[in-house]
Protein backbone atom coordinates (compact mmCIF):
# COMPACT_ATOMS: atom_id res chain seq x y z
CA UNK A 1 0.00 0.00 0.00
CA UNK A 2 1.34 3.25 -1.28
CA UNK A 3 0.49 7.06 -0.04
CA UNK A 4 2.25 9.43 -2.09
CA UNK A 5 2.94 12.84 -0.23
CA UNK A 6 3.48 15.47 -2.31
CA UNK A 7 6.26 18.56 -1.47
CA UNK A 8 5.77 21.98 -2.66
CA UNK A 9 8.48 24.41 -2.34
CA UNK A 10 7.35 25.65 0.83
CA UNK A 11 5.57 22.48 2.33
CA UNK A 12 6.23 21.79 5.81
CA UNK A 13 4.45 19.22 6.86
CA UNK A 14 5.43 16.19 4.50
CA UNK A 15 8.21 15.14 6.84
CA UNK A 16 5.05 14.49 9.56
CA UNK A 17 2.79 13.36 6.77
CA UNK A 18 5.04 10.64 5.94
CA UNK A 19 5.90 9.67 9.22
CA UNK A 20 1.73 9.61 10.06
CA UNK A 21 1.33 7.25 7.04
CA UNK A 22 4.58 4.68 8.25
CA UNK A 23 2.87 4.57 11.78
CA UNK A 24 -0.94 4.10 10.03
CA UNK A 25 1.04 0.79 8.03
CA UNK A 26 1.65 1.78 4.87
CA UNK A 27 4.50 2.76 2.81
CA UNK A 28 4.85 6.66 2.30
CA UNK A 29 6.07 7.82 -1.39
CA UNK A 30 7.58 11.06 -1.49
CA UNK A 31 6.18 12.98 -4.92
CA UNK A 32 7.87 16.27 -6.20
CA UNK A 33 5.33 19.02 -7.10
CA UNK A 34 7.36 18.76 -10.65
CA UNK A 35 6.66 15.05 -11.16
CA UNK A 36 4.60 14.03 -13.93
CA UNK A 37 4.15 10.97 -12.56
CA UNK A 38 2.52 9.88 -9.38
CA UNK A 39 5.07 6.51 -9.55
CA UNK A 40 1.77 3.70 -8.61
CA UNK A 41 0.74 5.39 -5.74
CA UNK A 42 -2.95 4.00 -4.20
CA UNK A 43 -3.56 7.57 -1.91
CA UNK A 44 -2.07 10.67 -2.05
CA UNK A 45 -1.70 13.56 0.93
CA UNK A 46 -1.10 17.29 -0.03
CA UNK A 47 0.40 18.45 3.34
CA UNK A 48 0.36 21.42 5.20
CA UNK A 49 2.64 24.91 4.54
CA UNK A 50 3.25 27.39 2.45
CA UNK A 51 3.09 26.47 -0.95
CA UNK A 52 5.10 28.87 -3.20
CA UNK A 53 5.12 31.40 -0.33
CA UNK A 54 1.46 31.68 -0.22
CA UNK A 55 2.02 34.69 -2.74
CA UNK A 56 -0.96 35.72 -4.51
CA UNK A 57 -3.53 33.66 -2.30
CA UNK A 58 -3.07 30.25 -0.71
CA UNK A 59 -2.59 27.18 -2.82
CA UNK A 60 -3.41 29.77 -5.98
CA UNK A 61 0.51 28.70 -7.18
CA UNK A 62 0.12 24.94 -6.29
CA UNK A 63 -2.86 24.41 -7.89
CA UNK A 64 -0.67 24.89 -11.53
CA UNK A 65 1.93 22.64 -10.59
CA UNK A 66 3.13 20.27 -12.72
CA UNK A 67 1.98 17.12 -10.38
CA UNK A 68 -1.55 18.56 -9.95
CA UNK A 69 -2.24 17.80 -13.66
CA UNK A 70 -2.00 14.04 -12.73
CA UNK A 71 -3.43 14.24 -9.80
CA UNK A 72 -6.59 16.27 -10.43
CA UNK A 73 -7.33 13.44 -13.13
CA UNK A 74 -6.63 10.80 -10.53
CA UNK A 75 -9.03 12.64 -7.66
CA UNK A 76 -11.82 12.77 -10.40
CA UNK A 77 -10.70 9.31 -10.96
CA UNK A 78 -11.36 8.02 -7.44
CA UNK A 79 -8.18 7.77 -6.20
CA UNK A 80 -8.33 9.34 -2.06
CA UNK A 81 -7.06 12.16 -1.54
CA UNK A 82 -6.32 14.27 1.72
CA UNK A 83 -5.69 18.01 1.74
CA UNK A 84 -4.67 18.67 4.98
CA UNK A 85 -4.30 22.64 5.63
CA UNK A 86 -2.44 24.22 2.76
CA UNK A 87 -3.46 21.25 0.60
CA UNK A 88 -6.76 22.11 1.66
CA UNK A 89 -6.35 25.31 0.50
CA UNK A 90 -4.84 24.02 -2.48
CA UNK A 91 -8.14 21.44 -3.20
CA UNK A 92 -10.28 24.48 -3.22
CA UNK A 93 -8.06 26.59 -5.48
CA UNK A 94 -8.23 23.37 -7.92
CA UNK A 95 -11.90 23.09 -7.55
CA UNK A 96 -11.94 20.01 -6.28
CA UNK A 97 -13.72 20.72 -3.17
CA UNK A 98 -16.33 23.36 -3.03
CA UNK A 99 -15.36 27.05 -1.23
CA UNK A 100 -12.30 28.64 0.48
CA UNK A 101 -10.30 29.49 2.97
CA UNK A 102 -9.49 33.23 4.09
CA UNK A 103 -7.70 34.92 6.69
CA UNK A 104 -9.04 34.14 10.52
CA UNK A 105 -11.54 36.78 11.42
CA UNK A 106 -9.11 37.28 14.66
CA UNK A 107 -6.46 37.95 11.98
CA UNK A 108 -3.93 35.75 14.38
CA UNK A 109 -2.19 32.78 13.85
CA UNK A 110 -3.77 30.24 15.89
CA UNK A 111 -1.62 26.79 16.85
CA UNK A 112 -3.59 25.07 19.66
CA UNK A 113 -5.32 21.91 20.14
CA UNK A 114 -8.40 21.67 19.16
CA UNK A 115 -11.38 19.32 19.42
CA UNK A 116 -13.90 18.14 16.04
CA UNK A 117 -16.76 16.27 15.99
CA UNK A 118 -16.47 13.94 13.24
CA UNK A 119 -19.58 14.00 10.95
CA UNK A 120 -19.25 12.27 7.81
CA UNK A 121 -17.70 8.35 8.58
CA UNK A 122 -18.48 7.46 5.30
CA UNK A 123 -15.35 9.05 3.48
CA UNK A 124 -12.35 7.22 2.56
CA UNK A 125 -10.38 9.13 5.12
CA UNK A 126 -12.68 8.89 7.92
CA UNK A 127 -14.10 5.28 8.45
CA UNK A 128 -12.24 4.34 11.35
CA UNK A 129 -13.86 6.86 13.11
CA UNK A 130 -17.98 6.87 14.68
CA UNK A 131 -20.19 9.41 13.68
CA UNK A 132 -20.41 12.21 15.82
CA UNK A 133 -17.01 11.62 17.78
CA UNK A 134 -15.11 14.02 19.33
CA UNK A 135 -11.40 14.02 18.57
CA UNK A 136 -8.22 16.79 19.15
CA UNK A 137 -6.31 16.86 16.66
CA UNK A 138 -3.84 20.14 16.08
CA UNK A 139 -4.63 23.71 14.54
CA UNK A 140 -2.37 25.72 13.21
CA UNK A 141 -3.14 28.40 10.24
CA UNK A 142 -3.48 32.20 9.73
CA UNK A 143 -6.01 31.76 6.46
CA UNK A 144 -8.34 28.81 7.98
CA UNK A 145 -11.79 30.45 7.94
CA UNK A 146 -14.07 28.18 5.61
CA UNK A 147 -16.28 30.61 3.40
CA UNK A 148 -18.55 29.67 0.84
CA UNK A 149 -22.09 30.47 -0.62
CA UNK A 150 -25.30 30.17 1.06
CA UNK A 151 -26.25 27.90 -1.77
CA UNK A 152 -23.11 25.60 -1.43
CA UNK A 153 -23.27 25.26 2.07
CA UNK A 154 -26.91 24.45 2.21
CA UNK A 155 -25.63 21.48 -0.74
CA UNK A 156 -22.89 20.32 1.79
CA UNK A 157 -24.91 20.16 5.10
CA UNK A 158 -27.85 18.44 2.71
CA UNK A 159 -25.30 16.08 1.14
CA UNK A 160 -23.28 15.67 4.90
CA UNK A 161 -20.28 16.57 2.93
CA UNK A 162 -19.15 18.04 6.28
CA UNK A 163 -16.57 15.85 7.12
CA UNK A 164 -15.64 17.69 10.77
CA UNK A 165 -16.89 20.71 12.33
CA UNK A 166 -15.31 22.67 14.87
CA UNK A 167 -16.09 22.33 18.53
CA UNK A 168 -16.39 26.12 18.97
CA UNK A 169 -15.64 27.86 16.31
CA UNK A 170 -12.00 29.08 16.08
CA UNK A 171 -11.20 31.00 13.21
CA UNK A 172 -14.91 32.44 12.05
CA UNK A 173 -15.31 29.32 9.52
CA UNK A 174 -19.08 29.84 8.19
CA UNK A 175 -20.91 27.13 10.04
CA UNK A 176 -17.51 25.96 11.76
CA UNK A 177 -16.84 23.89 9.26
CA UNK A 178 -13.17 22.19 9.72
CA UNK A 179 -13.42 19.96 6.46
CA UNK A 180 -15.38 19.12 3.68
CA UNK A 181 -15.61 15.84 1.29
CA UNK A 182 -16.22 15.93 -2.69
CA UNK A 183 -19.61 14.09 -3.78
CA UNK A 184 -17.93 10.68 -4.34
CA UNK A 185 -16.33 10.51 -0.61
CA UNK A 186 -12.40 10.39 -1.91
CA UNK A 187 -11.21 13.62 -1.79
CA UNK A 188 -11.43 15.30 2.04
CA UNK A 189 -10.39 18.34 2.60
CA UNK A 190 -9.02 19.13 6.67
CA UNK A 191 -8.21 22.69 7.74
CA UNK A 192 -6.60 20.79 11.08
CA UNK A 193 -3.61 18.28 11.43
CA UNK A 194 -4.13 14.89 11.68
CA UNK A 195 -0.61 14.26 10.91
CA UNK A 196 0.58 16.09 13.85
CA UNK A 197 -1.73 13.71 16.16
CA UNK A 198 -0.40 10.62 15.84
CA UNK A 199 1.64 9.25 18.50
CA UNK A 200 1.50 10.75 21.96
CA UNK A 201 5.49 12.06 22.87
CA UNK A 202 4.75 14.60 19.96
CA UNK A 203 1.15 15.60 19.67
CA UNK A 204 -1.91 15.88 21.90
CA UNK A 205 -2.54 12.09 21.09
CA UNK A 206 -2.99 9.53 18.69
CA UNK A 207 -6.21 11.03 17.39
CA UNK A 208 -5.22 11.75 13.87
CA UNK A 209 -4.19 8.27 13.11
CA UNK A 210 -7.86 7.17 12.00
CA UNK A 211 -7.53 9.32 9.27
CA UNK A 212 -4.40 7.19 7.51
CA UNK A 213 -5.76 3.92 9.00
CA UNK A 214 -9.25 4.46 6.90
CA UNK A 215 -7.61 4.92 3.80
CA UNK A 216 -5.17 2.01 3.75
CA UNK A 217 -9.05 0.29 4.88
CA UNK A 218 -10.83 1.41 1.82
CA UNK A 219 -7.47 0.43 -0.15
CA UNK A 220 -7.35 -2.91 0.88
CA UNK A 221 -11.31 -3.52 0.55
CA UNK A 222 -11.24 -1.84 -3.14
CA UNK B 1 2.38 48.17 -25.89
CA UNK B 2 -0.76 48.36 -23.63
CA UNK B 3 -1.22 48.62 -20.08
CA UNK B 4 -3.60 46.43 -18.47
CA UNK B 5 -4.79 47.07 -15.33
CA UNK B 6 -6.83 44.11 -13.41
CA UNK B 7 -8.38 45.36 -10.19
CA UNK B 8 -9.31 42.29 -7.50
CA UNK B 9 -11.61 43.32 -4.22
CA UNK B 10 -12.77 40.65 -1.86
CA UNK B 11 -16.87 39.91 -2.52
CA UNK B 12 -19.05 42.16 -0.73
CA UNK B 13 -20.75 39.39 1.23
CA UNK B 14 -16.96 38.23 2.16
CA UNK B 15 -15.41 39.16 5.64
CA UNK B 16 -12.38 40.89 4.85
CA UNK B 17 -10.02 41.39 7.94
CA UNK B 18 -6.85 42.76 6.21
CA UNK B 19 -9.32 45.65 5.49
CA UNK B 20 -10.51 45.82 9.62
CA UNK B 21 -7.07 46.14 10.86
CA UNK B 22 -6.33 48.77 8.79
CA UNK B 23 -9.36 50.29 9.51
CA UNK B 24 -8.80 49.86 12.83
CA UNK B 25 -5.58 51.63 13.03
CA UNK B 26 -7.20 55.05 11.16
CA UNK B 27 -8.35 56.44 14.47
CA UNK B 28 -5.28 55.78 16.37
CA UNK B 29 -3.55 57.89 13.99
CA UNK B 30 -6.07 59.95 14.04
CA UNK B 31 -7.82 59.85 11.42
CA UNK B 32 -11.83 59.65 12.20
CA UNK B 33 -14.98 58.97 10.30
CA UNK B 34 -13.86 56.17 7.82
CA UNK B 35 -16.74 53.67 8.55
CA UNK B 36 -15.55 50.52 6.01
CA UNK B 37 -11.98 50.13 4.33
CA UNK B 38 -11.93 46.84 2.00
CA UNK B 39 -8.51 45.86 0.64
CA UNK B 40 -8.01 44.18 -2.38
CA UNK B 41 -5.19 43.76 -5.13
CA UNK B 42 -3.86 45.57 -8.05
CA UNK B 43 -2.46 44.01 -10.89
CA UNK B 44 -0.55 45.81 -14.04
CA UNK B 45 0.24 43.83 -17.03
CA UNK B 46 2.08 44.89 -20.14
CA UNK B 47 0.94 43.89 -23.41
CA UNK B 48 3.13 43.37 -26.44
CA UNK B 49 1.07 45.60 -29.13
CA UNK B 50 -2.31 46.90 -28.72
CA UNK B 51 -5.13 45.90 -26.60
CA UNK B 52 -6.99 44.25 -29.01
CA UNK B 53 -10.47 42.63 -28.01
CA UNK B 54 -8.73 39.45 -28.29
CA UNK B 55 -5.60 40.21 -26.08
CA UNK B 56 -8.57 41.58 -23.48
CA UNK B 57 -10.13 38.56 -23.24
CA UNK B 58 -7.25 36.79 -22.45
CA UNK B 59 -6.42 38.59 -19.97
CA UNK B 60 -9.61 38.42 -18.43
CA UNK B 61 -9.30 34.42 -18.88
CA UNK B 62 -6.11 34.98 -16.38
CA UNK B 63 -8.24 36.81 -13.86
CA UNK B 64 -10.56 34.34 -13.48
CA UNK B 65 -8.53 31.50 -13.44
CA UNK B 66 -5.40 32.92 -11.55
CA UNK B 67 -5.36 36.40 -10.63
CA UNK B 68 -9.03 36.22 -8.37
CA UNK B 69 -10.81 33.20 -6.93
CA UNK B 70 -14.39 33.59 -7.73
CA UNK B 71 -15.43 31.64 -5.09
CA UNK B 72 -14.29 34.98 -2.53
CA UNK B 73 -13.19 37.61 -5.02
CA UNK B 74 -14.42 39.68 -7.61
CA UNK B 75 -12.32 41.32 -10.97
CA UNK B 76 -12.39 44.53 -13.45
CA UNK B 77 -10.26 44.83 -16.23
CA UNK B 78 -9.76 48.01 -17.60
CA UNK B 79 -6.41 49.48 -20.55
CA UNK B 80 -4.32 51.99 -18.46
CA UNK B 81 -2.64 53.02 -21.34
CA UNK B 82 -2.20 51.84 -24.98
CA UNK B 83 0.47 53.01 -27.45
CA UNK B 84 -1.92 53.35 -30.41
CA UNK B 85 -4.23 55.25 -27.84
CA UNK B 86 -6.94 53.18 -28.10
CA UNK B 87 -10.17 53.68 -25.95
CA UNK B 88 -10.12 52.02 -22.50
CA UNK B 89 -12.42 49.63 -22.24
Amino acid sequence: MKIGVVTFPGSLDDVDAQRAVRLAGAEPVAVWHRDHDLKGIDAVVLPGGFSYGDYLRCGAIARFAPVMTELTDAAKGGMPVLGICNGFQILCESHLLPGALIRNDHRRFGCLDQALRIENVSTVWTSAYDEGQEITIVLKNGEGSYVADQHTLDLLEGEGRVVARYVGNPNGSQRAIAGVTNEAGNVVGLMPHPEHAVEDLTGPGTDGLGFFTSAITALQNA
Amino acid sequence: MARVVVDVMPKPEILDPQGKAVQGALPRLGFEGVTEVRQGKRFELELEGEATQERLAQVHEMAATLLSNPVIEDYDVRVLSSEIGSPAS
